[in-house]
């Protein structure tokens, strides 16, 4: 096992490296001007010309990568080039944020798309399938950001019972676990969590219905095993590839959504991200990316080892 | 270390709760929970404007960042909504240029006024404050305050303390406009740098200005909380709310769903359609002509179709501007010349901008082009951008405009920020793919941000922004005249005569102005929305 992982931890690294090339590389050649942020729109190309050189884009590229990969693996991110703060600091106070959000939206879409998947799956073809399996397809079809401005229509403007934007009372820098704070966190949790809930449904019902099928269950049931006792034999078998799926889940949550987070204004690494692609702020949209990216590859290996314990076999092959 | 007895923390804690429940409703730190009124407002800003003084975030971060934590020189009169705005004293009582060498102004400094940390505001911190701008060398120079003030004063050639009270601006030629471009510059405090380790990001969290307003709490991203400075020099504007909170909504449909949910009292720029719904909800929507136009900016290098004047102002009268009013729900002004009707610079252009779709097509005929046979050209323009209003629709309707006078149109599309990177590299540039004209909404409030900056020769790219690359020796020559127009009447009259000739000759295709539009909840009072891109939020009150 430990060798396993020793070797999934080594596999990681040249990713890595790639990731940071990647996103130094498409950060860079997208059209703008890494200034925009700082300079007004009338400032004249002289003095472009002499911010590019106070701020070190007037070195070569292969100069400016070198310097800031040497620098990341230190861990500074460098600085934000619209406010001056560091990049690291900024990236880990929004995805803070995230994460809590996307705790929440995982929980609300791990629950709800395996009740749903199991559900549909265990009863294939009937009513309760086919309604399981309708909102499940709703949850992947549905474009978040309209259902986050329906809801935010409803529950914020006609019924004022849930704020629409913010992190709570006093900004994200003040949180506490009150209702006062959760209030603020619903609306988008829950647009948040619909995707991962259909999908997660949709895997779930075929896992089941693939596992009800095989002939492990009829020895199972001829061994006089009851319903419960083999639902839960179904469960461990589909629990790996459930475990996968909300891990790939919980990363691209934790990348934040650009357009949940701005139709909510919550203060997390897409609201994050947005700012630095409107801004053209380099440093910024590199470090956030670089550290989503961190988490995804991270999140990654944290499945695979889980998959792994959970399914020895995995290892095995 | 105190000790804190049992009943002296049962009494803060409960002061504490007491505090927190009042403030709870509003989002506010316990602190703000008292008399006064607290105003929340949502701004179009992704972030806090810079606050360490030169603000960015463009005349939204002056207008919520500036002029509220700190005061220029010489700042704008921000008291009326019934005239443009002119200019008024503020750290310096008085202002006049030397008659024996107009290269040299002398600049009177207001005694007794103090920065928010309780130093006191002399010429020697108004030369403190230049060189932060200016001076790379300085201990003080901030790069990102550098990066925003510098290209506001180019006139400025040197600077130096007379005495405490008195302080000499020179400039590289006479130019009556520099109280213009002074007004631009915010001064923070040397102490308060001292103070936070001479370091501009630590000075970010605790800023000191000499403004009516002091920042009380800052959350990057997310808030900014002002309270009123009672020091303040000037004491008919010390606020009157006892807190503004800033939040940065950038998503104009969250802005409003943030006003109806009762989250903020006012919002910046609600989404036009939601104008009329929430004016019957009994917001408050208010409005005023403010120094905005939205414009295209003609090429007029060799070549460009738009050298021929009948061209120019065949455009301006094709241009259907109460079709444009209907599609914008009224938000807009329509264009009488560059600068907004009424202007005090406005003066008295012959060629009156109309719809006449006749008088067009007469032009376009004389100029050799007709509808079956029409003259084609390709305009750049963004999707959207800072003060671009609804770019795309607003463009299509004057591109049929134009097609009914012998114009073919073709829009290239551009992003907002590679825009603005063509109209600083001139339209000879590669860049600017062979268009002959850019859709470009302008900030026009001084005489450089409105007329020089556009068309004079020394003002061409890579020196100015000049995108056209416009040369004409009598507007040169007018802008001289300008330059030396040191009493005031006389450069009223020197900028009237500019915006005659931008009209006469039909310069610019000149299509809107807007109007600043904010939503407000009926509890939000005293508001004097003034025609500046900046305003003054002292006098408003939240009643009960």
């Amino acid at each position: 096992m430990l060798a396993y992982i020793g070797r999934r931890v080594v596999y990681t690294v040249p990713i890595m490296l790639g990731v940071s090339l990647v996103c130094f590389a498409l950060v860079h050649i997208s059209p703008g001007d890494p200034l925009v942020s700082v300079l007004p729109a009338d400032a004249s190309e002289q003095l472009r010309l002499t911010m590019m050189r106070l701020y070190g884009f007037d070195r070569s590229y292969p100069e400016q990568f070198g310097l800031w990969l040497w620098r990341a693996v230190q861990g500074d991110l460098g600085t934000s080039i619209a406010t001056g703060r560091a990049v690291a600091t900024e990236v880990l106070r929004a995805a803070g944020n995230t994460l809590r959000l996307a705790a929440l939206a995982t929980v609300i879409g791990f629950v709800f798309g395996c009740l749903f998947g199991f559900v549909a799956g265990y009863f294939r073809d009937s009513w309760v399938d086919k309604l399981a399996s309708l909102l499940s397809v709703i949850g992947v079809s549905v474009p978040h950001y309209w259902l986050g401005m329906v809801l935010v229509i409803v529950f914020s403007s006609q019924l004022g019972w849930l704020p629409a934007t913010g992190a709570g009372p006093g900004g994200s820098s003040s949180w506490v676990w009150d209702w006062e704070h959760v209030s603020h966190m619903v609306l988008p949790a829950i647009t948040m969590s619909v995707i991962p809930m259909g999908i997660i449904a949709r895997t779930v019902r075929a896992l089941v219905a693939e596992i009800l099928a095989q002939e492990f269950v009829i020895g199972l049931k001829a061994r006089g095993l009851n319903e419960v006792g083999v639902f839960a034999h179904v469960v461990k078998n589909a629990a790996p590839t459930a475990l996968a799926v909300m891990g790939l889940q919980l990363g691209y949550l934790l990348g934040g959504s650009i357009l949940i987070e701005t139709v909510f204004s919550w203060p997390g690494t897409g609201f994050l991200l947005n700012a630095a692609i409107f801004q053209r702020d380099l440093p910024l949209l590199q470090g956030t990316i670089l550290v989503l990216a961190m988490f995804f590859v991270l999140l990654n290996l944290a499945v695979d080892v889980v998959q792994t314990m959970l399914d020895p076999r995995i290892e095995r092959g | 270390m105190t000790q804190l007895d049992r009943r002296s923390f049962l009494a803060s804690s409960a002061g504490a709760a007491a505090g927190v429940a009042a403030g709870a409703g509003l989002g506010l730190s316990p602190a703000a929970a008292q008399a006064g009124g607290v105003l929340r407002i949502a701004m179009t800003a992704s972030d806090i404007p810079l606050t360490t003084g030169q603000t960015d975030q463009g005349g939204e971060g002056q207008r919520f960042m500036g002029y509220t934590v700190y005061d220029s020189l010489i700042n704008w009169d921000l008291s009326r909504s019934d005239r443009s705005s002119s200019l008024t004293p503020g750290l310096a009582t008085k202002w006049e240029v030397d008659p024996a060498n107009t290269n040299r102004w002398i600049f009177t400094i207001r005694e007794g006024v103090q920065f928010h940390d309780g130093s006191t505001f002399t010429a020697e911190a108004a030369v403190w404050n230049f060189d932060k701008l200016l001076k790379e060398d300085s201990p003080q120079f901030d790069r990102r305050q550098s990066a925003q003030g510098r290209s506001r004063i180019p006139s400025i050639a040197g600077y130096r303390a007379l005495s405490p009270g008195v302080l000499e601006i020179t400039t590289r030629a006479p130019d009556a406009t520099l109280p213009y471009q002074v007004a631009w510059i915010m001064f923070s405090s040397p102490a308060q740098w001292e103070a936070m380790g001479r370091n501009w990001d630590a000075v970010a969290l605790r800023p000191s200005g000499t403004g009516p307003w002091r920042l009380d709490r800052f959350v990057p991203r997310e808030r900014a909380e002002l309270v009123p400075f009672p020091g303040y020099w000037d004491k008919a504007r010390v606020p009157k709310t006892s807190r503004m909170v800033l939040l940065p909504i950038p998503e104009a449909n969250a802005r409003v769903a943030a006003l109806r949910g009762g989250q903020v009292d006012w919002i910046e720029a609600p989404a036009s359609d939601a104008i009329a719904s929430l004016r019957q909800a009994g917001f408050q929507i208010t409005a005023n002509a403010y120094p905005h136009n939205w414009t295209w900016h003609f090429a007029r290098n060799p070549g460009s179709p738009w050298n021929d004047v009948r061209v120019r102002r065949a455009a301006n009268l094709a241009v259907d501007r109460q079709g444009m009013k209907q599609l914008l729900a009224d938000m807009m002004i329509p264009a009488e010349g560059f600068l907004t009707p009424g202007h005090a610079w406005f003066g008295n252009p012959t060629f009156k901008l109309r719809t006449d779709v006749d008088a067009a097509k007469r032009l376009m005929a004389e100029a050799g082009f007709t509808p079956q046979r029409p003259l084609r050209t390709k305009v750049l323009i963004a999707p959207s951008g800072s003060g671009q209003m609804q770019p795309l629709p607003m463009n299509e309707l004057i591109q049929q405009n134009l097609a009914d006078v012998g114009f073919a149109i073709e829009f290239e599309v551009v992003e907002w920020n590679t825009l603005i990177n063509i109209w600083r590299a001139g339209a000879a540039h590669p860049s600017s793919r062979g268009a002959s004209a850019m859709n470009y909404s302008y900030f026009i409030q001084d005489p450089f941000t409105a007329f020089i900056r556009h068309l004079a020769t020394e003002l061409q790219p890579p020196a100015g922004t000049n995108w056209g690359l416009y040369s004409d020796p009598d507007m040169d020559r007018l802008f001289q005249d300008l330059r030396t127009a040191f009493d005031p009447a006389a450069l009223d009259r020197a900028m009237q005569r500019i915006h005659e000739k931008y009209v006469d000759e039909a310069l610019f295709l000149m299509v809107t102005h807007d109007v600043g539009a904010r939503a407000m909840h009926r509890r939000v009072q005293g508001f004097v929305q003034a025609q500046n891109w900046f305003q003054d939020f002292s006098p408003i009150t939240i009643a009960g």
